[in-house]
C-alpha cells in the first residue's frame, strides 16, 4: 500500500476509534452536562475521521468509500495507536486516555497544517479548532480529578499507570509515517515528545499527579498488532455490515 | 388569599405566562413538577434504547446523526430539569425521584431495540408522537415550560425525518432490511399509540390541566392527529401499519382505528414492561459510578476558591 | 445533596452587535466548566458568539407582588416616547 494512504489511514483509525469510545459515554455520564460534553468530542472525531477516510477512499479508488474502510477492514487492517482501543474504563481513564491523546494530537496537527499535502493540511487545520478545545477540556478535568478528592486522585493515578505505557508509541514513526515525514507530509512525530511531556508535566503538577517512573513501552497497534480490545470494539461496530454485506443503510 | 388566585386566573383567561416568582395555585405548582420533571426524565431514560445502537450503527453517516440525536435527547432533558427546578425543587431531588421509582417517566422506553430498524422506527413513530404532544407545549401557561418546548421543538425536528429516512432507505433495500422494517413498525405502533396515555373519559387529570392551559388539546384528539399523519406516511414508505381496522373513514374525515391494549399499557406504566428494570438499572449504574466524579469536582472547586481568597 | 453542583444562568450572545440573552440554566462544579457546559449544551447549532455565566444565587429579582408600583408609573409619561409630538409635515425626518 502506498505510504500516503497508509498514513491517512493510521489518521482516520486513531479518531474513528476514540470516538467511537467515547460515544460509549453517551446516556451513561456521570452528570447530565458532561454526558453532552463527552458526546460532543465523539462527534468531533467521528466528523474527523469521515474527512480522512474520504480522503483515503478517493485515493484507493476501486468503489472505496468511508464506510467501506471503517466498516470492512480487519482488525490487522487498523493503523491507529493502541493508546485509543484501549476499554473506556471509568470516567478518570477515559479523561486520562483523552487528555494524553489531544495533547498529542494537538502537537501533530498544528506541524500538519503546514503539510506538502494540501488535503492533510485542511483537515488538520479545520481540526485543530476542536482538538484545542478537547486539549482544555481533559486537561481542566485532569486538574479536578488529581486535586478533587482522594478517592479520585487514586483512581487517577490507577488510570495513568494502565494507559502510560502506550503512549511512546505515539512518538516512535511507524514505516510509512517515515516515509510521510521525508515527503514533508507528515510531522516527525519523535520530535513531538518533549513538548508533549512538557504539557504532561505541566498539567499533571496542578493536578497532584506524576508521571510514572518506570515505564515501559507497549506499541504494535501502528502496524496492525492490536489488543483483543479492538476485535471486540470491531466486533460490534462492524457487525451489521458484515452481517448484510453490500446493503444500503 | 382570592385576590390572588383571581389574579392567576385572570391571566391565563388572557393568555398571560405565569412566571416562576408569581403566585400559584399549589395544585398548579404540583402538576407542573409532576408533568416536567416526568417529561425530563422521559427523555433521559429515552436515551438508553437508541444510545444502544450508536455502537452498532451501520455507517459514519448514521452513527454521527445518531450520537447527535441522543446528545440532544440529553440536552432536552437538561432544559427540562432547569425549567422544573424554577419550581423550588432541585435536579438532585428529581434524579432520587427517578431512581427510586417515585417518579415515572414514558412508558415507551421499556420496549426493547432489537434491531437497527428499530432506530429508524424510533424516530418515525416515537418521536412522532412526541412532537405531536410537544408543540402545544409551547403554548403552555407556565413561561419556562413553554420556553424549554419551543427550543426543543425547533431542535427535534430533524429526530423525527431522520428516522423516516432510516425507514426509507430499509424500505427501498433488500428483502432482509425490509422485513426488519416492518418488524419494529410492528413492534413499535402500538406503544406509540399509548403514548398519548388512557381515552379522555378515563384522564383523571386532564380536565383541570385544559383549564390552566397546561395542555391544550385532548389525549384522544392528539392521538388521532398522529394515526392520520402516520397511516398517510406508511404509504410513502410502502410498509403497513399493524392494524386491520385502519381505515379512512369519509364522514369523520379521520382514520378509524383499531382497539388499544390498555392492559398492556397499564402494565407497562406499572413496571412490568420488557426493559423497566434494565433502564432503571442502567441510570442508577451511571448516577452512582458518577458519584465519585461529581463530589471531586465539587471539592475542587471549593479548594480552588479558598486558594483564590487566601490569595486576595 | 450537600454536594450538588451550584445552577448557573446562562446568557448568550448570538450574534456580534446583539445584547446577551438569558438562553437557560446548567449545573456546574465551577465558572469555567459552566462556561463550557454552556458553549456544549446551548450552541449546539452554532447559537452564540460569547458566553456569559452567572451562579443563579447571585441573580437578584424584582419581586411579582410589586409590578404595579414598578411599572405602572411609567404609563403616565407619554412625553418620553417620540410618538407624543407633532411636528409639522414639512419636517421630514426627526
Amino acid at each position: 500500500m502506498n505510504d500516503l494512504i497508509e498514513y491517512t489511514l493510521h489518521l482516520a483509525d486513531n479518531v474513528l476509534v476514540l470516538g467511537h469510545r467515547n460515544s460509549e459515554w453517551t446516556g451513561h455520564g456521570p452528570i447530565l452536562e458532561q454526558d453532552i460534553a463527552i458526546s460532543n468530542i465523539a462527534l468531533d472525531l467521528v466528523g474527523q475521521a469521515r474527512n480522512f477516510y474520504q480522503y483515503a477512499a478517493g485515493m484507493i479508488g476501486n468503489e472505496a468509500t468511508e464506510d467501506s474502510l471503517a466498516y470492512l477492514r480487519n482488525p490487522g487492517d487498523f493503523r491507529n495507536c493502541l493508546l485509543v482501543e484501549q476499554g473506556k474504563g471509568d470516567w478518570g481513564k477515559t479523561i486520562t486516555r483523552q487528555f494524553f491523546f489531544s495533547a498529542f494530537q494537538f502537537l501533530l496537527f498544528e506541524h500538519m497544517r503546514g503539510s506538502s499535502d494540501s488535503t492533510i493540511a485542511a483537515i488538520a487545520e479545520k481540526s485543530l479548532k476542536e482538538v484545542t478545545y478537547h486539549l482544555r477540556w481533559s486537561s481542566e478535568w485532569v486538574v479536578r480529578l488529581g486535586d478533587g478528592t482522594d478517592e479520585s486522585n487514586r483512581r487517577m493515578k490507577i488510570a495513568i499507570g494502565e494507559l502510560w505505557d502506550y503512549t511512546p508509541e505515539l512518538f516512535i514513526a511507524a514505516p510509512y509515517e517515515s516515509a510521510c515525514t521525508n515527503k514533508a507530509i507528515a510531522p516527525d512525530v519523535s520530535s513531538l515528545e518533549e513538548a508533549w511531556l512538557e504539557r504532561i508535566r505541566s498539567v499533571f503538577a496542578e493536578a497532584l499527579l506524576v508521571i510514572p517512573e518506570h515505564g515501559a513501552t507497549i506499541s504494535g497497534g501502528k502496524i496492525g498488532a492490536h489488543s483483543a480490545q479492538l476485535e471486540f470494539m470491531l466486533g460490534e461496530m462492524q457487525y451489521l455490515q458484515r452481517e448484510y454485506p453490500g446493503n444500503q443503510w | 388569599m382570592q385576590n390572588e388566585e383571581q389574579i392567576f386566573l385572570e391571566k391565563i383567561d388572557q393568555e398571560i405566562k405565569i412566571e416562576p416568582r408569581d403566585w400559584m395555585p399549589d395544585a398548579y405548582r404540583k402538576t407542573l413538577i409532576r408533568q416536567m420533571s416526568q417529561h425530563a426524565h422521559s427523555e433521559i431514560v429515552g436515551m438508553l434504547p437508541e444510545g444502544a445502537w450508536i455502537t452498532r450503527a451501520p455507517t459514519l453517516k448514521r452513527k454521527a446523526i445518531l450520537i447527535a440525536k441522543v446528545q440532544d435527547e440529553a440536552g432536552h432533558g437538561l432544559y427540562l430539569y432547569a425549567g422544573t427546578e424554577t419550581l423550588n425543587i432541585g435536579r438532585e431531588e428529581m434524579i432520587d425521584q427517578l431512581l427510586t421509582g417515585k417518579a415515572k417517566y414514558s412508558s415507551i422506553f421499556n420496549y426493547p431495540t432489537l434491531t437497527w430498524a428499530d432506530i429508524g422506527a424510533i424516530g418515525w413513530l416515537v418521536d412522532g408522537a412526541a412532537i405531536m404532544n410537544q408543540v402545544p407545549l409551547c403554548r403552555c401557561s407556565f413561561g419556562p415550560y413553554s420556553r424549554a418546548m419551543i427550543r426543543i421543538c425547533k431542535e427535534e425536528s430533524f429526530h423525527q425525518r431522520q428516522g423516516f429516512d432510516i425507514l426509507l432507505t430499509l424500505s427501498r433495500g433488500s428483502n432482509a432490511q425490509r422485513e426488519m422494517a416492518q418488524d419494529a413498525i410492528n413492534r413499535w405502533w402500538w406503544p406509540s399509540v399509548m403514548m398519548f396515555g388512557p381515552n379522555d373519559d378515563n384522564s383523571p387529570h386532564s380536565a383541570q390541566s385544559m383549564a390552566w392551559k397546561i395542555k391544550r388539546f385532548s389525549n384522544d384528539e392528539l392521538r388521532q392527529k398522529f394515526i392520520d399523519m402516520c397511516a398517510d406516511q406508511a404509504k410513502v414508505l410502502e410498509l403497513t401499519l399493524p392494524d386491520k381496522k385502519l381505515q379512512w373513514n369519509e364522514k369523520r374525515k379521520h382514520y378509524d382505528f383499531g382497539e388499544i391494549n390498555w392492559h398492556e399499557f397499564w402494565n407497562v406504566v406499572n413496571g412490568h414492561g420488557p426493559c423497566n428494570k434494565e433502564r432503571m438499572a442502567a441510570r442508577i449504574s451511571a448516577h452512582e459510578n458518577g458519584a465519585w466524579v461529581r463530589e471531586a469536582a465539587d471539592a475542587h472547586a471549593k479548594k480552588r476558591r479558598a486558594r483564590e481568597q487566601q490569595v486576595a | 445533596m450537600d454536594n450538588e453542583w451550584p445552577l448557573w444562568e446562562v446568557f448568550i450572545r448570538s450574534k456580534q452587535g446583539l445584547d446577551h440573552k438569558h438562553a437557560g440554566s446548567l449545573h456546574a462544579a465551577d465558572a469555567q466548566m459552566a462556561i463550557e457546559n454552556a458553549r456544549d449544551v446551548y450552541t449546539r447549532r452554532m447559537e452564540g458568539v460569547s458566553i456569559w455565566v452567572v451562579e443563579s444565587k447571585n441573580i437578584h429579582a424584582s419581586n411579582p407582588d410589586e409590578a404595579a408600583s414598578f411599572y405602572e408609573p411609567a404609563n403616565d409619561k407619554p412625553y418620553r416616547h417620540p410618538t407624543f409630538y407633532d411636528l409639522p409635515d414639512e419636517v421630514r425626518h426627526m
